[in-house]
């Protein structure tokens, strides 16, 4: 059964922001919604610099849904996280308690009056008819409808950013790591894969990623 | 003595419920998940070959797991350079 998650490697992203441009006009999302973005740290330091590509990670205990009061959230069983517009009030209960900053609220008017709330969909749309125009209207594309992964990952140039089933995103990662011969000190790495096999050799220095 | 503690045995559960959490495994009946109309992707049907929209049978969840699998597939670019 897939589970839909994203991955980004940190190793690998450039900050070019293409995931961002790539989203914004896959969905048409407005000026002033960023549902995806790259954050980047020790910006300038030289080999310090490190980039990420966030958006909603489509949790598995998702808090946005255990705070919603009016419960518009709901999971698809490809493990992604919707929600319907139709039920929220954008009360921004689920800005709060996303730890990504995923929720985004746009100005709906005058006074910084805020609009519904709007997220990352993994290109799923919404609850509206699959690749409808009322669906692309409200939630965007809906690419998976379409047998297509996100438009982020898929047009990620340095494929920093793995989208789609976590099994196999996962295998994507790790081969990539023991090509390279790092990665495998990240904080996670011994809770996602375990400890490894008593006695194994880490691959070669040097090897190219 | 014995209403005081019922009335606290009372309050204690009705204190503990309130710190539940709502319900979130994926339950897909008539049409709505979690009382939320939405379709699921595999029964809609592929797009034509112009549209790249790959290949599946509609309403068949395999089939479409498949189709996204060999999507994702190209992106490892270590399979893409020794196919």
């Amino acid at each position: 059964m897939a589970r839909m998650k994203f991955l980004c490697d940190a190793e690998r992203c450039i900050e070019c922001n293409g995931c961002v441009t790539a989203c914004k006009n896959e969905n048409e999302v407005p000026w002033g919604v960023n549902r995806r973005r790259v954050v980047t740290i020790n910006d300038g330091v030289i080999g310090a610099e490190k980039s990420i590509s966030v958006a909603c990670m489509h949790c598995s205990d998702a808090p946005c849904m255990a705070v919603c009061p009016v419960d518009c959230f709901y999971r698809t069983d490809d493990g992604v996280v919707l929600h319907d517009k139709d039920l929220c009030i954008g009360c921004g209960y689920c800005f709060y308690a996303c730890p990504f900053g995923a929720p985004q609220f746009p100005q709906a008017g005058a006074f910084g009056l805020r609009g519904k709330m709007d997220k990352c969909t993994f290109c799923a749309g919404g609850p509206e008819a699959d690749r409808s125009e009322a669906e692309f209207k409200k939630y965007g594309r809906n690419r998976l409808a379409e047998g297509k992964l996100p438009a982020c990952a898929e047009m990620c140039s340095t494929k920093a950013l793995l989208g789609g089933d976590g099994d196999v995103v996962a295998d994507i990662y790790r081969e990539r790591v023991l090509r390279r011969g790092k990665g495998s000190e990240v904080w996670g790495w011994g809770t996602a894969y375990g400890p490894g096999k008593p006695g194994a050799q880490p691959p070669a220095a040097g090897a190219k990623s | 003595m014995r209403r005081a503690a019922l009335a606290l045995a009372v309050l204690a559960a009705v204190g503990i419920a309130g710190c539940g959490e709502s319900e979130q495994v994926v339950v897909y009946k008539q049409g709505k998940y979690q009382g939320k109309p939405d379709t699921r992707s595999w029964d809609n049907a592929p797009l034509g070959a112009e549209q790249r929209g790959g290949n599946w049978t509609t309403g068949d969840r395999t089939s479409w797991e498949t189709q996204i699998k060999s999507r994702q597939l190209s992106q490892n670019e270590y399979k893409r350079i020794e196919q």
